[in-house]
């Protein structure tokens, strides 16, 4: 009847295949359209290190500050993964920076006054993120008090929790190996190298499997020289990174050998990719986004919209508790402000710069590691630039409206263009 | 058009508290048919799509399916005979792609890993056999597309279900001229393929223009159930406002306690 709508065959019917030069102009065009996903992480990224590196060449570009990076980032990062989880239902939990010091004293309790083994205490540790997500989940779904509220009153509650549990601003230390190894021990370089070629290759077979799988059925593909750049530009990149962890970053050989990737950079990694899996690739993942896109049509659909929100605060405070023992082992011990001061803030701010939407519904745990990144480039970089704390606290601040400003920038761009 | 009818209703009575919205209302469908479900704001229309739908459970009468008697209690009830509602605000999630609509809260799974390719093809066939070709990728985001394209995904979505009878919410109430007939072709093509087709309007012309049978609504009575052909234009607004027409609708008071209309074709009086 209407003639205008006759595009080609059908959905079904095979296009032609997809150029790389398509698939670019396809990805400007979204990112005009306000779809700018992480974008500005990595430009931040670039921008920062470039200056940093231009401003201190000798103390940023070393390899010993490149190691310091991921150990400085990696707790506040491990936060923000959790994070993304309540921001992508649009809910926020500002808690989850003491929540993470609950857990770490658990964790220094069970250790070190109790004395049992270090998976015990890992074990009680996140048992103890598990119950707090819960209890907020549950006012939050249940009861209906808006997270804001519930989180805000956590977030006092726990910092009194973290004060009772050190004996009223005491610290209690953490000797085990184990757990102290997780922040200040290294990988020995031949198996950072092995789990280097395991991770490149484990994602160029799952690429080709899908696009053979696709191909086999007639679907849409990305073309295969799309492929090959991704999984080139991933080996590259942790290729890169590795060979500059493995050198020796110790500044006397002789005393001690200090060489390797830091032990919590695969932890991180192989939690973004079960997290990833899980967002990406099962309903439940799938559930999480409907529910933070269009709450009443993910009703509609069946989904236990409750259900939901009570688990993404049970992700959030658990891996704020994994979080909590990556800086008890870095700062090996837990005192009263483990988890305080400008936590919360960084792990909100990292998610949000990476390009999670604290409206809901975008957003990747992907972000989550970016925007760790350009945080903690920034607090590594400015204080190599030998600024006080509290210029970082103002510059970290405007980076983070920075990053709203462009969420609701490219929100308002998106509904503008939406109907094209 | 089919001997049996696929939905019959009789009798329905619903409440609010004191306030009776449905009374005594009959109404047949059939399959491969569009009835077009017509009557004024508060004549009860979304009331009783609610109640064929299970949301809002009707306190009195008969549900026949396929001339069995069923038992509505819940949407779950209404999805298992084959019931889909599309609701006038679509009910799609903004930052999801097609594919991911169609299938959402039913997912294809092969483990616990989503089966991406399969649900791909599945809604691809979907849109194919519906003669949809408006949506250029079916990867698209949702967010992108015009409300014409909406309103065809959320069909597409309660047809994927084999489902046996779609009601449709105003599905033209938003939309341009050309966006409007490329719906209402979508509604008649989904009778042509067999379905049961409710079609709730406001607009004349849509409801002429593609339903084959008209239905309507006063005051929570059903006064009239016709075929399109039998009916002019200025009867069935009669019906809407009034509630008869000549020889149609109600014969007496409207406001009085008439028993209810006899199903499909008849011309019913409400008799005191």
């Amino acid at each position: 009847m209407t003639t205008t709508a006759v595009r080609k065959d059908g959905p079904a019917a095979v296009t032609p295949a997809p150029t790389v030069g398509g698939h670019v102009r396809n990805y400007l065009s979204r990112v005009r359209g306000g779809d700018v996903g992480a974008l500005p992480a990595v430009l931040g990224l670039i921008v920062l290190c470039t200056v940093f590196a231009i401003l201190r060449p000798s103390s940023f570009l070393s390899a010993g500050n490149f190691a310091n990076l991921f150990t400085q980032g990696a707790a506040v990062t491990l936060i923000a993964m959790g994070l993304v989880f309540v921001l992508l239902l649009g809910e926020i939990d500002l808690s989850a920076g003491f929540a993470s010091g609950v857990c770490a004293a658990v964790l220094a309790n069970v250790v070190t006054v109790l004395g049992y083994p270090w998976w015990v205490a890992v074990l009680a540790a996140v048992a103890t993120g598990v119950v707090i997500g819960t209890t907020l989940g549950m006012l939050v779904a249940k009861i209906g008090i808006p997270s804001f509220v519930v989180t805000l009153a956590g977030f006092l509650a726990f910092q009194g929790v973290v004060l009772l549990l050190v004996q009223e601003g005491t610290n209690i230390s953490v000797r085990d190996e184990v757990l102290v190894a997780i922040a200040n021990r290294n990988l020995a370089p031949t198996l950072g190298w092995a789990l280097t070629a395991l991770a490149v290759v484990g994602y160029g077979a799952v690429q080709l499997l899908r696009h053979r799988n696709r191909v086999a059925r007639g679907l849409i593909t990305d073309p295969i020289a799309v492929l090959a750049l991704r999984i080139g530009g991933l080996a590259v990149i942790l290729g890169t990174a590795m060979y500059v962890l493995n050198l020796e970053r110790s500044r006397n050989v002789l005393i001690v050998s200090l060489k390797g990737v830091p032990i919590v950079v695969p932890i991180i990694a192989v939690l973004l990719v079960i997290w990833t899996f899980v967002l990406q690739r099962t309903s439940y993942g799938r559930h999480i986004y409907a529910v933070g896109g269009n709450r009443e049509a993910a009703r509609r659909a069946g989904i236990d919209v409750d259900r939901i929100r009570i688990s993404v605060f049970v992700i959030c405070s658990s891996m704020a508790a994994i979080g909590g023992i990556v800086a008890a082992s870095r700062a090996n011990s837990v005192d009263p402000n483990t988890g305080g001061s400008n936590v919360l803030l960084y792990a909100v701010g990292a998610a949000v710069i990476g390009g999670t939407s604290l409206f809901g519904g975008k957003g990747r745990v992907l972000d989550a590691v970016l925007g760790g990144a350009v945080v903690a480039v920034i607090e590594n970089g400015m204080g190599l630039m030998g600024y006080d704390a509290g210029v970082k606290y103002v510059v970290t601040g405007v980076v983070l409206l920075l990053a709203a400003s462009v969420d609701a920038l490219s929100r308002r761009r998106a509904a503008a263009t939406g109907s094209r | 058009m089919s001997a049996t009818p696929l939905l019959e209703l009789r009798g329905i009575d619903k409440s609010f508290g004191p306030v009776q919205v449905l009374r005594d209302v009959a109404l047949t469908v059939h399959p491969g048919e569009v009835t077009a479900l017509v009557g004024d704001n508060g004549a009860g229309k979304s009331t009783l799509v609610k109640c064929i739908s299970g949301i809002h459970p009707s306190d009195a009468g008969e549900f026949l399916f396929n001339g069995e008697p069923v038992h509505i209690g819940s949407p779950r009830d209404a999805a298992t005979l084959g019931i889909e509602v599309v609701y006038q605000d679509l009910a799609l999630c903004d930052n999801l792609d097609i594919v991911q609509n169609m299938f959402l809260g039913r997912e294809r799974r092969s483990g616990i890993v989503l089966d991406e390719p399969t649900m791909e093809q599945l809604a691809a066939e979907t849109l194919a056999g519906l003669s949809i070709r408006t949506v250029t990728s079916l990867r698209q985001h949702v967010s992108s597309l015009s409300g014409g394209q909406r309103q065809t995904v959320a069909i597409a979505k309660a047809v994927l279900w084999n489902s046996k009878l779609v009601i449709l919410d105003e599905p033209t109430a938003a939309l341009g001229v050309a966006q409007t007939a490329q719906v209402l072709e979508l509604v008649r093509r989904l009778a042509d393929n067999g379905l049961a087709v409710v079609l709730i309007s406001h607009n004349m012309n849509d409801v002429f223009a593609v339903s084959d049978r008209i239905a309507a609504l006063y005051l929570g009575q059903m006064v009239a159930q016709v075929k399109t052909t039998d009916i002019t234009h200025a009867q069935v607004v009669e019906l809407i406002t009034a509630g008869r027409s000549g020889g149609l609708g109600l014969a007496t008071d409207p406001g009085s306690n008439g028993d209810g209309p006899e199903p499909a074709d008849s011309i019913s009086g409400g008799v005191r």
